[in-house]
């Protein structure tokens, strides 16, 4: 926290705009990118954000190795191409890369499982960051183990890079039934449900209250189509990261419009059918159910 | 009385909560039709770009043109560009007040900042200041004739308008505690205010 010198108490970095910005990005479509072009044409369709990359998901899991943060001179780039916010991923645990994206100025990090993880114990701790973090979730527990450790703002893991909207859903049902069942508890049983996720009581009394994660949680990992966005939309999801799906895809430009619109309008199944029309082939795909377990990343980090 | 949010994009569910808590019907507003009934409309904080293009998309221009010929409108930080007459670094989309803008004024989000403001037009504030939170904001570059500044930072930068009913706040009252500027808002919809 920061005061500016000789004027009435200006402070950042505050909880307030670390999650704020990321209140302002609902109802909306992040969209990973590899280029300054491909972030022209995201925010020319409507995206709230993008994602600077190297590769894209479907590409780091084909190519395999070891993935890490992109070159800063890449995400420079994307910087200068637009203005609405840029996201850039860190390795889980990888606090030096998040120094590093934070001193380029991203406006969020993604500490994502979809890069190699640099810590298999633990992940950044993030309140030591002015950067505000997102950060990827299976289940209610480990949405606010995240959150305790400082994220801003969370996204379902769901399985990147294969086009599969199957492990989004679960885990967009898992956290709505987690808080489904801790609405159910009694308030003497807090403290023992608290200890077993360990986090802290407070959170888990707050989310209780709220009857939703006390922070905006967004859908990733699989999203394809218009239908697919609409549908975690109508699961509770506050919007919706695409990765793959749209650079991967016959018409990108198209595409991604299209998902704009089905998020904005995604409890209207004529626009739905509208916006789905003549799109030509979706990204490829591959059945997360055929994923052996070394191949799924959503199991990187708890 | 029945105030709308537009609810195509952005920080939606915090203005609704606000106007519940002062007793207020809200509603989420996604085509023209839903304007019908309405006594004012917020147009939230989120990506001036991404709500401007879905405004085009769905004719709502227009609607919201001519609502603002008749109701009280509220543009917060996206919402206010959406308002103003100039954008530096953008096109104009609903071009209502007399305001010129510029987008991210401050930078980016590390310069997102909190910053108290003293408002001289809230009503009963007791001369308490208004917590600012300011999240890649616009500034407004100029207001006038017809608009005048209802707040500024401690450096002199214009940061809220007014002109007759409508209202641009570059900053987020629905992320704060506190209910005042929605209760300012209120009144204006009501025809209520001076």
């Amino acid at each position: 926290m920061d005061t500016v010198p000789g004027r009435t108490p200006r402070r950042s970095s505050s909880a307030t705009v670390k999650t704020g910005l990321a209140r302002m990005l609902q109802g909306g479509v992040i969209m990973d990118v590899v280029s300054a072009e491909q972030a022209r044409i995201a925010e020319e369709a409507g995206a709230v954000a993008v994602m600077a990359l190297e590769r894209v998901p479907a590409d780091i899991r084909a190519q395999g190795g070891v993935a890490r943060m992109t070159d800063p001179q890449r995400i420079r780039e994307i910087l200068q191409a637009v203005s609405i916010p840029v996201m850039a991923k860190c390795r889980i645990g990888h606090f030096v890369e998040a120094r590093i994206l934070e001193a380029i100025g991203v406006d969020y990090v993604d500490e994502s499982e979809v890069l190699t993880p640099a810590d298999d114990s633990r992940h950044i701790d993030k309140h030591a960051f002015g950067v505000p973090f997102v950060c990827g979730c299976r289940d209610l527990g480990e949405a606010l183990r995240r959150i305790a450790e400082g994220a801003s703002m969370l996204r379902t893991k769901g399985e990147a890079g294969t086009g599969d909207i199957v492990e989004a859903v679960r885990h967009a049902r898992a956290v709505n039934d987690g808080v489904e069942a801790l609405r159910a508890l009694a308030e003497d049983d807090l403290a023992d449900y608290a200890a077993k996720m360990g986090v802290p009581v407070e959170l888990v009394r707050q989310t209780r209250e709220l009857g939703r994660l006390p922070v905006v949680n967004f859908a990733a990992g699989g999203i394809a189509t218009p239908a697919d966005a609409a549908l975690m939309m109508q699961l509770g999801l506050d919007g919706v990261f695409v990765g793959s799906g749209i650079f991967k895809s016959a018409d990108p430009a198209r595409r991604a419009r299209a998902i704009v619109l089905a998020v904005a309008h995604f409890d209207d199944p004529l626009r739905l059918a509208e916006v789905s029309t003549g799109l030509g082939e979706a990204m490829p795909g591959i059945a997360a159910g055929a994923l052996s377990p070394a191949e799924r990343l959503a199991g990187r980090g708890r | 009385m029945r105030i709308g949010v537009l609810a195509l994009q952005g920080g939606v569910p915090e203005h609704l909560g606000h106007l519940e808590r002062l007793g207020i019907e809200g509603r989420r507003v996604r085509r023209a039709a839903e304007l019908e009934g309405l006594e004012g409309l917020i147009l939230p904080g989120g990506e001036s770009t991404a709500i401007g293009s879905l405004l085009a998309a769905d004719g709502m221009v227009a609607a919201l043109r001519d609502f603002s010929a008749r109701r009280a409108v509220w543009g917060t930080c996206a919402g206010m560009i959406l308002m103003a007459r100039e954008v530096s670094g953008g096109r104009p989309v609903l071009s209502l007040m007399d305001i010129a803008v510029e987008r991210n004024a401050f930078g980016r989000q590390l310069d997102s900042f909190e910053e108290p403001l003293a408002v001289d037009a809230l009503r009963g504030d007791g001369g308490q200041p208004f917590p600012g939170v300011f999240i890649r904001a616009p500034r407004i570059a100029r207001a006038g004739p017809s608009a005048r500044v209802l707040a500024k930072l401690a450096d002199g930068t214009a940061v809220a308008a007014r002109e007759g009913r409508l209202l641009a706040t570059a900053f987020h009252p629905e992320l704060t505690g506190d209910l005042r500027f929605h209760a300012y808002f209120a009144d204006l919809a009501r025809g209520e205010s001076p």
